[in-house]
């Protein structure tokens, strides 16, 4: 059978992708395009970050019926990937060590990248450590109030955490502040970029360091069941734990995939980050490099997003995420501030696993999803990272009070 | 209205190089460049680069973040843009018009559209700081049959093919981001910035101006010596910022980096070699 959908490694996904970037940065695109061309086809790299997945990230994570879920919803068998259990806490750290082994390959000793909810700017100050590299992380002074405990660990993992006070003093504004650091620093210095975004080459290099996630999927699954699950289902801000987990069914025609954006307060309050739910804000645009979906106003300036969960309050979707759409490949839909946190809690009390908040949005289409399925079918949820982090805010909107740090 | 390359080719055949002010529209207040304008022209501004503020702009250093900021604040947008470039055109101001942009504002208002209402409201030639000519094919050609110049970028770490790539591309002027770094003032010139302007001159006849963390007359007397356009936005933007009296103070911070420039003349080469 001829495949429908064939894979594209980029600059262009269709009609998206690209890379907008300032002239200063094109030499450093383009460097990072070879050497990433080359580090792929060598296998002693391969042998390396393969090495490091397992004896250090904790590779492969398990894939975990979830018996009781399954149960009280009735309907499809859920299985749980559970990159919670990857080293950090989440699947970040797949692409971290990947870019951080390619940019010491590179001669790059300094590295810089952004972040939102905390995770990738911990994983990428913890491969940092593990490789003795310099490390400085950019983060909204709004996120780094949320997410005080990811502060604290990555100082105490050696990075410099530099707050920013621009724009809405989120993760796009991060962004921005490293991609100036970057311009400023680019001969000595590697932007680690977090997610399937931005200029040619990341999102095609994140999705392949990411693309573990779906592999092992594919594997553990047939063991499990002797087949494919049928539907897929991840949260996307960026969309790097999603592309990772889609990517290899891609050509499974039967394999449902699933983007679950954040709706916030709901798509109609104005206050979310769903790219693809709002016909009138989300459109095709550019931000960061890449042309994608964009939250923007009808000027074209770039709009204020909300999320309860701080890693998918973002503007823009990755390209790839854009096409996949595009092509009626994978859908997307959204899940609200409020049916996250009942997610959240209905998997901790169900099935001892506190997801974190941009997990839970996937969890919480599952809920939806699984008792409209006959019972033999099955489910795979994307289980991104653990909830630990977002213990205050959970407690706060749960209307109790957590000691912060 | 003078094209850029009159412009270039009268200031070549003074010898002097071109002044080019940079300002964020909309800022300090919504309609602050109809004073702004005509007071960098008395000043002896020769080119005036209009700042369309954005959201994002990540090519920029602190002092123009806070401006378009303030700017969009005002309710500034390119549409607005472009009709104040129009009145300022009606109300008299000749300067040629650069107007300097992200991409974004423009791929909304559609290539086709912003081309049209940028030739109607008198602009000369537009910069797109984060669109390299391997995404900017469609634009140039749009604004190429409208009568504008899309101006492309050169940065100290551009090689030489990148150099080569385009000098065959550009026109109107080449833009020669003078450090590798973003916007806003700096105590010094870049050592090398001599080094990396003869480099591009040995590819191209087209003209080239200088620009970032360009903020005194002291500066600008040292780039006329060896370019042809000095651009000075951050600095400028301070000023305006800061002084009690903006427009007075433009128009002063302006003339002062007019006679930095007129200085350079005596020591400016009658002829740079061409590539």
């Amino acid at each position: 059978m001829t495949p429908k959908v064939l894979p594209s490694n980029g600059p262009r996904y269709g009609p998206f992708g690209g890379a907008y970037v300032p002239e200063t940065l094109v030499p450093a695109v383009r460097e990072l395009e070879a050497a990433y061309e080359e580090a792929r086809r060598d296998p002693e790299f391969r042998r390396e970050l393969d090495r490091l997945l397992r004896t250090y990230a904790g590779r492969p994570t398990p894939l975990t019926p979830a018996h009781r879920l399954t149960a009280a919803l009735g309907g499809a068998r859920i299985y749980l990937k559970r990159e919670d259990l990857a080293h950090t806490g989440a699947h970040k750290i797949n692409n971290a060590l990947g870019q951080a082994l390619l940019a010491k390959r590179m001669g790059k000793r300094r590295i810089v990248a952004e972040t939102g909810a905390g995770q990738h700017g911990v994983a990428t100050a913890t491969v940092c450590a593990l490789l003795g590299l310099e490390c400085v992380i950019y983060m909204g002074t709004v996120d780094m109030e949320r997410q005080k405990l990811n502060v604290f660990r990555m100082r105490l993992l050696g990075a410099e955490v530099r707050g920013v006070e621009a724009g809405s003093r989120t993760l796009k504004d991060a962004i921005n502040e490293a991609i100036r650091d970057w311009v400023t620093n680019v001969r000595t210095t590697h932007y680690l970029l977090g997610s399937a975004l931005g200029p040619h080459p990341y999102p095609r290099m994140v999705r392949d360091f990411q693309r573990v996630i779906g592999d092992e999927v594919r594997a553990q699954i047939l063991e499990a069941e002797g087949r494919l699950p049928d539907v897929l289902i991840a949260c996307v801000g960026g969309g790097s734990n999603a592309i990772g987990l889609f990517f290899p069914f891609i050509q499974d025609e039967n394999v449902a995939l699933v983007g679950v954006e954040a709706g916030g307060e709901g798509i109609e309050s104005g206050r979310h980050a769903a790219r693809f739910a709002d016909p009138q804000r989300g459109r095709l645009g550019v931000l960061h490099g890449t042309q994608t979906y964009v939250l923007q106003d009808a000027d074209g300036q770039i709009a204020l997003t909300h999320s309860i969960s701080a890693g998918l309050d973002y503007a823009a979707v990755g390209p790839e995420h854009a096409w996949l759409r595009e092509i009626g490949r994978a859908q997307y839909t959204y899940a609200t501030d409020e049916e996250a946190l009942r997610a959240l809690r209905r998997l901790s009390e169900l099935e001892g696993i506190i997801p974190a908040l941009e997990s839970a949005h996937a969890v919480a289409e599952a809920m939806k999803r699984a008792p409209t399925m006959e019972a033999h079918r099955l489910i795979v949820v994307n289980i991104s990272g653990r909830g630990d982090k977002d213990m205050p805010t959970v407690a706060r909107a749960l209307g109790t009070h957590v000691e912060e740090l | 209205m003078n094209s850029l390359e009159t412009t270039f080719n009268r200031l070549r055949a003074q010898g002097r190089a071109a002044l080019m002010p940079f300002i964020t529209m909309g800022f300090p207040r919504r309609e602050s460049a109809f004073e702004l304008v005509p007071a960098l022209v008395d000043g002896g501004a020769d080119i005036i680069e209009l700042g369309v503020p954005f959201s994002d702009p990540l090519a920029d250093g602190a002092t123009v973040q806070a401006a378009s900021q303030q700017a969009l604040q005002n309710g500034m947008t390119l549409a607005r843009c472009l009709d104040q470039a129009a009145e300022l055109r009606s109300c008299g101001v000749r300067a040629p018009f650069v107007l300097m942009g992200y991409y974004n504002p423009i791929f909304q208002m559609g290539e086709h559209t912003f081309a049209q209402r940028a030739a109607e409201a008198g602009i000369q030639g537009v910069i797109v700081p984060d669109l390299p000519p391997e995404e900017g094919d469609t634009l140039q050609a749009t604004l190429r049959a409208h009568g504008l110049d899309l101006i492309f970028l050169l940065a100290p770490t551009s090689d030489e093919t990148r150099v080569k790539l385009v000098a065959r591309r550009a026109s109107g002027f080449i833009y020669l981001v003078s450090l590798t770094g973003v916007t806003g003032a700096r105590d010094q010139l870049p050592p090398d910035l001599e080094k990396f302007v003869a480099r591009v001159r040995r590819a191209t006849s087209l003209p080239l101006a200088v620009g970032f963390g360009i903020a005194r007359p002291e500066h600008a007397a040292h780039v006329a010596r060896v370019a042809d356009g000095v651009i000075v936005g951050s600095a400028l933007l301070k000023v305006i910022e800061t002084a009690s009296n903006p427009v007075a103070a433009a128009r002063q911070f302006v003339a002062e980096l007019r006679a930095g420039i007129e200085a350079a003349r005596a020591a400016r080469p009658d002829e740079f070699p061409r590539g």
